[in-house]
Formats: C-alpha cells, structure tokens, sequence
C-alpha cells in the first residue's frame, strides 16, 4: 500500500488537534472561573503536543518538518474538520464544542491504539491516558450545567443545536477509507461516529438536555478536503505571526 | 576522558544528578522517563518518554541528560525521546513519591484504581496527611498537576496526576 491514505489520516487528526489546541489556547486569560482558564490552557498545551507527535510521525514518512507544516500552510491545505476552526463565542458554545470534539477524539486515539501503523499506535497508547482529563472535565461541567438552573440549559441547549452539524461534520469520510480499514490502520469513520453517538447520548441523558435528531441533522463537511469557513484563515495568520517575522525565533 | 567503558548501572546512577526542572526534587531515574540505556562502544544511546505529549521540559530534559553524560567523559552520547514505551505514573520510584511528598505534592495514587471519576476525587493531603480532600480541578500549574484543597487543614495543594 501507497502511504497516501496514512498521510491523509495523520494530517486530518494532526490538523484538529491543532486548531482545536488553538482555540482553547484563545480562552487563556478570558476563562469564566480561573480553574476554567487553566483547564482550557492545559488541554490547549496537551493537543498541540498530539499534533507535534502525529506531525512527527509524517515528518518520518518524508513530509517537511512539524513548524514548517503547522506555520507555513495556507488554510485550503488543512485538513481539519470545520468544527475545530469555528471561533469560540461564549463559554457555553465552547463547552459544547470541547464535550462533542473530545469525546470524539478520545475514542479516535483508543481505536487507534491497536492500529497496525506502529508509531500510530505508540502515540495513541500515551495519548488516551491524557484525554481521561479532557473527557471527565467535559463531562463534569456538561452534567452539572445541563441541569442547573433555567440559563444554563437553555444556553447549553442553543449550542448543542449549534453545534451539531459541525460535529458530524468530524466523521467525513476519506477518499481512502475502504483501504485504510483493510489495512487495519483504522476502523473508519463509520465506526468511530456510532461509538461517539452512543457516548453522546450517555451523558447528555443525565442532563435536561435534548439531542437533535440524529436522522434530520445534515452534516457540515468539507474541512477534510481543505474547503474551510472564513474563520480558518485568521487564525492562522495569528498563529503564525512570529514564525513568519522570525522562523528561527526561540522561546 | 574515561578509559573503562561504564556500566548501565552506572550510567543511571550520573542520571539521578539531572532533576526534573519543574520539580528539582525528582531526578529523572525516579520520574522513570529514561526507558532505556544502551551502550555500544564509546557510544551512549538514552532514550526518554514524556510524561505528557505536550510537556515542554523534555527537550530540556534531553539536553541535560547529554550534558551531563559528556562531563562524566563519554565521547559520543544520543539522546531521543520516544513513545515507545508510554510513560505512565507507575513508574515513579518510591524514592520518588516521597521526594513529591516532601516537596509538598501528593504522589499518584496507582492508575489501576483510575477509570473514570472515583480516583481523582480522593487524594491524601501531603501536608497533613488528611483524607477529607476534594478536588478543584484536574488541570493545574503544569500538565502533570491537578489541584485539590484540604477541608482537614484548610490548605490547597496539587496532586502528581495518576496516568
């Protein structure tokens, strides 16, 4: 097998981890609670250590080295599913957003675990223990929220629907599906989204929260094949800044 | 320059001197992210694994254990940082956890015990060693520190994660 459909894994779940590492970068400072401020900042500072390890392993495949494919792609040449980019608005959409990402990405990385690509799986055997942090704080606040008082429902509930066309847009599937799943590198998108949803529904079912139907939500898609959101652009201006003024800067 | 080729044993023994920055008690033997020595020749091979994917002391940490085996006299020293082996809290030596206690952190309770909630919610005080504790936050200072509060002695603290 070609290592096309491999490189095409890594960058989408490189790429999400970047952005979406980004954007909880973006709550440092501005948290609603100063635990919420650090929360968001160390899981920012965890997925973009998984985008370093997942950017590694392409860079050993014959891709440029991790600074040069994080700071100097224009956005049509990322492959990060449009959920990630979307800006953060307010805490409860940001809440929403990392409880449906995680969740998703945690189960993701404990496929991964017996992937058939080696350093893959090496990367996910460390990773999954790092998410538990990131799914059990998700889990905590969407529970404790999604039933407290009249605002927080009702916040949570517009985000929910908000959300969940973005969401589903993260199981795009790859034009290589068929074979990165005969080479047991990965179980597929198909696979991965019914596990999500089943997780999905065990939380928010102990919440006063309603799930869409699952049935009548059109998935957003199109950031897997580098169609993105006007959002994505800016973003990476900002985070490339002092890369583009200065690429042998250390700090 | 040295004459004799040093054993594994001793080489681990130059690695108690390098410490884990954050944490200038604990060298990195007893943190137990050195995941293999080799020595071939005149050549020491190190190999790390991360606490966590993101910590940003492991190229520092890399560049110490270096440092420190070239004064020690060895001509060609390699250090990488794989995830060949995940590091995990387990590894931490018992020598270890008592140098976290001491430095006020509660060691990790054994992962085993951690599956989803229950573990995070208890850890002993390292001050007083009361158990009436609660967790504020499972993200803390670092990436291996979560922070908890003392109802027994009215103190905050942090726990090294369970990992």
């Amino acid at each position: 097998m070609n290592n096309l459909p491999l490189k095409e894994l890594l960058y989408k779940m490189a790429d999400d981890q970047l952005i979406i590492g980004h954007r909880n970068s973006e709550w440092t400072g501005f948290g609603p609670l100063l635990e919420e401020d650090i929360a968001f900042s160390s899981m920012a500072q965890d997925k973009i250590g998984h985008s370093l390890a997942l950017y590694t392993i392409l860079h050993e495949l014959g891709e440029s080295d991790p600074d040069t494919v994080a700071f100097t792609r224009n956005a049509n040449q990322f492959h990060n599913s449009i959920f990630t980019e979307l800006p953060n608005q307010e805490y409860d959409f940001s809440l929403v957003r990392h409880f449906l990402y995680d969740t998703a990405e945690a189960l993701r990385f404990e496929l991964l675990t017996n992937s058939t690509c080696e350093p893959l799986a090496q990367v996910a055997r460390k990773v999954r223990g790092e998410l538990r942090y990131h799914t059990l704080h998700a889990k905590t606040w969407v529970k404790q929220l999604g039933s407290a008082t009249e605002e927080s429902v009702s916040r949570l509930q517009k985000s929910l629907e908000q959300a969940m066309p973005y969401a589903l847009g993260m199981f795009e599937e790859s034009p290589y599906e068929k074979e990165i799943i005969a080479a047991g590198i990965f179980e597929g998108e198909k696979k991965l989204k019914e596990l999500w949803m089943a997780k999905v529904e065990e939380t928010i079912t102990q919440t006063s929260l309603r799930l869409p139907d699952w049935k009548i939500v059109q998935p957003i898609i199109g950031g897997r094949i580098g169609k993105h959101t006007e959002h994505l652009q800016p973003l990476l201006d900002e985070m490339s800044e002092v890369f583009r003024i200065d690429p042998g800067a250390e700090w | 320059m040295i004459t004799t080729t040093p054993s594994v044993k001793q080489i681990y023994e130059w690695l108690e001197d390098v410490k884990d920055p954050e944490i200038p008690v604990l060298s990195l033997v007893d943190l137990g992210v050195i995941s293999n020595v080799e020595i071939d020749g005149d050549k020491v091979s190190i190999e790390l694994t991360p606490t966590f994917a993101g910590c940003p002391a492991m190229e520092y940490m890399k560049n110490e254990v270096i440092e420190k085996l070239k004064s020690k006299g060895i001509p060609k020293v390699e250090a990488t940082i794989s995830f060949r082996v995940p590091w995990s809290s387990e590894f931490i030596s018992e020598k270890g956890k008592k140098a976290l206690k001491q430095y006020g952190f509660a060691p990790p309770p054994s992962n085993k015990l951690f599956t989803e909630l229950e573990i995070l919610e208890n850890a002993i005080c390292p001050r007083c060693d009361g158990t009436n504790t609660e967790m504020k936050s499972p993200f803390g200072p670092t990436l291996c520190r979560s922070l908890y509060y003392c109802h027994d002695c009215k103190e905050a603290f942090e726990q090294f994660k369970p990992l």
